[in-house]
C-alpha cells in the first residue's frame, strides 16, 4: 500500500471550519503529484456532523474519525499522541493542517513526536517534497526541500482556493486509541461572538488602525461592514492601544488575509500589517496622511479625514 | 522554581530586507540585529516572574555564532541571572533548537521554559511546541497572561475566535504573544552590570544533540510587488471605480 495524504480537519465538533477546504486544495496538488490518497482526520468528541461534512468534500478518498472526551477541547497534548497512533497504524508521506491557532499550535508537536521537521505556513506546492512558504513577514519567498520520511507543514489558506465542499462521498473509518492528558487542562473561553463573516474567509474586510482613535469609533466601520457583508479588522496599533479584541488583528502575527476587497481605514501600513493583507485583491487606503506607506500597495487611496469620508462612504452605499 | 528563557538574535524588526541577488537568501550584511520582539516579551515576562519571587534564577539562552552574545548580555541587563550560548555557526532548524533546549532544561532542573511565539525572521512558529513535545511537557502557546499559582499554571491564550484559559502541570512552556507584557528598558548601570554576568558556551555535542538540517533551501527571491495605484478625490468616485473598473462592491 502506499502511503497516503493525512489532512488534520479545523473544526469544533459541530462544523467543519472552512478553512480546510483550502487546506484540501494544497492536498490535492500532493495528489496530482504523488497518487496517493486523501484521509481526512477528524479528531474531537461528538463530532459526527463534522465527519459527515468532511466525508462529502469532492477529493476526499478516507475519513478517519478519532472520538473521544479527552479530544473535547482538541489540546495539543491530546491530539498529538492520537495522530502519532494513527501514523504507526497507517503509513502517511504528508501530514497537513490549516496554519490556524489549532493548527499552529499543534502541528509542531505532531512533527517533533515524529521527529521530523515541520514546514510552516505553504504558498504553494511545487512538488511532492518541495514547498514555498513567506519568509521576513512575506518580504522574501523561500523554496524548501524536505528530505524527512513525512512532510509535515501548515497550509496558508489564502494561497489555496478552496475545493468544492460537496460532490464527495468517501468512506468514514473510526480509529480508537487510548488518549490521556495530565499535562494540561481546559479551563474557559471567551469566543467573540460576531454575526458578521471571518476575518479568513469574508469577501470585503474593513479595517481600522490607530487613526480610528478610540474603540468607541469602530462602529463607524461595522456600520459600512454590515452594508456590505464584511468583516471588521483591525492593525496591530489599534489591537495594542486597547480599542479592538487581539482576534481582530490583521498582520504577520495576526490573521493573514485576502479577500476580494480590503479597505484600510486610518492604517499607516507598517510592514508587519502588510504582510496580512498585500494579497488581497483589491485594496482602499484612507488615510488623511497623503505620504502612509498604506498608498504604496492601495489600488484606490483616499486622502480624506476618516471622521468623514467613513460616514459618507456608508451613506453612499444605501 | 528556576526558569529558561530562550532568546533569537534576528534582523531589527524596522528594517527593510533585500534579497541576495544570486538568491541563495536574504541579504544580512551590515543590517541592525536584535532580539527578536517576541523573546524581548518572554525575558520580561521571565523576570517579573522572578520579582514576583516566583521564578527562584532565570537563564537566557540563545543558539548561534557568536554574535548571539550581544542579544544574551541584553538579556541579562534586563535582568536575567546568568546566560548560555549554545555555539553553532550553522542555522539550526526549530527541532534542532528544541532538543538543545530540552537538554538543557533538564540538565539545569527548570520547570518552566519561556520563548517566543514566532521569530520575525523565519517566522515558523514552532520551537515550543517542539520542545513541550520533547520534554512530554504541556504547552501554553500565544500567551496574553501568565498566572503561577501552586504546582501549576494558569495560561490564557490568543486563539482564533477570542480567548481560551487553560490550567498547566509542571513542567510547561509557555510562548508568548504580544499583548503578554510591554517589555522594560535596560538602564545603563544594569548594562554595565550585565557584562560580569556569568555567560558560559556549550556546544550541541556537550548536548549530546544531533542539530543535521532536514530542510534545504534551494532559493529566496522577492515576492512580486504590488503597484501603487490612484488616487482618488472624493468617496463617490471610490465608490464609483468601486463598482465600475474594479466590479468588487
Amino acid at each position: 500500500m502506499t502511503a497516503s495524504i493525512l489532512v488534520i480537519a479545523d473544526h469544533n465538533n459541530a462544523q467543519l471550519n472552512a478553512v480546510t477546504l483550502n487546506t484540501l486544495q494544497a492536498a490535492v496538488e500532493l495528489k496530482a503529484a504523488t497518487g496517493s490518497a486523501i484521509s481526512v482526520l477528524v479528531a474531537g468528541h461528538q463530532c459526527d456532523t463534522v465527519a459527515t461534512e468532511a466525508a462529502a468534500v469532492a477529493d476526499v478518498d478516507q475519513v478517519i474519525v478519532i472520538d473521544d472526551a479527552t479530544l473535547q477541547n482538541q489540546l495539543a497534548e491530546s491530539v498529538a499522541p492520537a495522530v502519532v497512533a494513527l501514523t504507526q497504524e497507517s503509513s502517511y508521506s504528508h501530514i497537513l493542517s490549516a496554519a490556524t491557532s489549532f493548527g499552529k499550535d499543534l502541528l509542531p508537536r505532531v512533527a517533533a513526536l515524529l521527529d521530523v521537521s515541520q514546514i510552516s505556513e505553504i504558498i504553494e506546492v511545487v512538488d511532492a517534497e518541495t514547498f514555498v512558504r513567506p519568509i521576513y513577514a512575506g518580504n522574501a519567498l523561500a523554496t524548501i526541500k524536505s528530505s524527512d520520511a513525512i512532510k509535515v507543514m501548515s497550509v496558508r489558506g489564502t494561497a489555496f482556493d478552496a475545493v468544492a465542499a460537496t460532490g464527495g462521498a468517501a468512506e468514514q473509518n473510526r480509529f480508537s486509541v487510548t488518549i490521556s492528558n495530565e499535562l494540561s487542562r481546559f479551563v474557559s473561553e471567551e469566543k467573540i461572538i460576531s454575526e458578521r463573516p471571518e476575518l479568513t474567509s469574508a469577501a470585503i474586510i474593513i479595517s481600522g488602525g490607530r487613526g480610528m482613535q478610540s474603540g468607541e469609533n469602530f462602529p463607524m466601520l461595522e456600520k459600512v461592514a454590515d452594508k456590505l457583508g464584511a468583516a471588521v479588522g483591525a492593525s496591530r496599533a489599534a489591537v495594542d492601544a486597547g480599542f479592538v479584541a487581539n482576534d481582530m488583528q490583521v498582520g504577520q502575527t495576526g490573521k493573514i488575509v485576502a479577500p476580494d476587497l480590503y479597505i484600510a481605514v486610518g492604517i499607516s501600513g507598517a510592514i508587519q500589517h502588510l504582510a496580512g493583507m498585500k494579497d488581497s485583491k483589491v485594496i482602499v487606503a484612507i488615510n488623511k496622511d497623503v505620504e502612509a506607506p498604506i498608498f504604496g500597495v492601495a489600488d484606490y487611496g483616499l486622502v480624506a479625514d476618516l471622521f468623514e469620508a467613513v460616514p459618507e462612504l456608508e451613506q453612499s452605499l444605501s | 522554581m528556576k526558569v529558561l528563557v530562550a532568546i533569537k538574535r534576528v534582523v531589527d524588526a524596522n528594517v527593510k530586507i533585500r534579497v541576495k541577488s544570486d538568491h541563495s537568501d536574504v541579504d544580512l550584511a551590515n543590517v541592525k540585529m536584535a532580539i527578536n520582539p517576541f523573546c524581548e516579551i518572554a525575558v520580561e515576562e521571565a523576570i517579573r516572574l522572578k520579582e514576583k519571587g516566583v521564578a527562584s534564577e532565570v537563564i537566557a539562552v540563545s543558539v548561534g555564532d557568536d554574535r548571539c552574545q550581544e542579544q544574551l548580555r541584553t538579556a541579562l541587563a534586563l535582568g536575567a541571572d546568568r546566560a548560555l550560548q549554545v555555539k553553532t555557526d550553522v542555522a539550526v532548524e526549530p527541532l534542532g533548537v528544541a532538543k538543545l533546549l530540552n537538554a538543557i532544561a533538564v540538565k539545569e532542573g527548570c520547570d518552566l521554559v519561556v520563548l517566543g511565539k514566532q521569530s520575525i525572521d523565519s517566522d515558523n512558529n514552532q520551537t515550543g511546541q517542539m520542545l513541550a513535545a520533547i520534554g512530554n511537557m504541556s504547552q501554553g502557546t500565544f500567551a496574553s497572561e501568565v498566572v503561577c499559582e501552586e504546582g501549576q499554571i494558569s495560561v490564557t491564550r490568543e486563539v482564533d475566535g477570542g480567548l481560551q484559559k487553560l490550567a498547566l502541570q509542571l513542567p510547561a512552556v509557555v510562548t508568548t504573544d504580544l499583548r503578554l507584557n510591554e517589555p522594560r528598558f535596560a538602564s545603563l548601570p544594569n548594562i554595565m552590570k550585565a557584562k560580569r554576568k556569568p555567560l558560559a558556551v556549550l556546544t550541541p555535542d556537550e548536548l549530546s544533540v544531533d542539530v543535521t538540517p532536514r530542510l534545504c533551501t534551494l532559493s529566496v527571491v522577492s515576492p512580486s510587488e504590488r503597484e501603487a495605484g490612484v488616487i482618488v478625490s472624493n468617496v463617490a468616485e471610490l465608490v464609483e471605480k468601486l463598482k465600475t473598473e474594479a466590479g468588487v462592491l
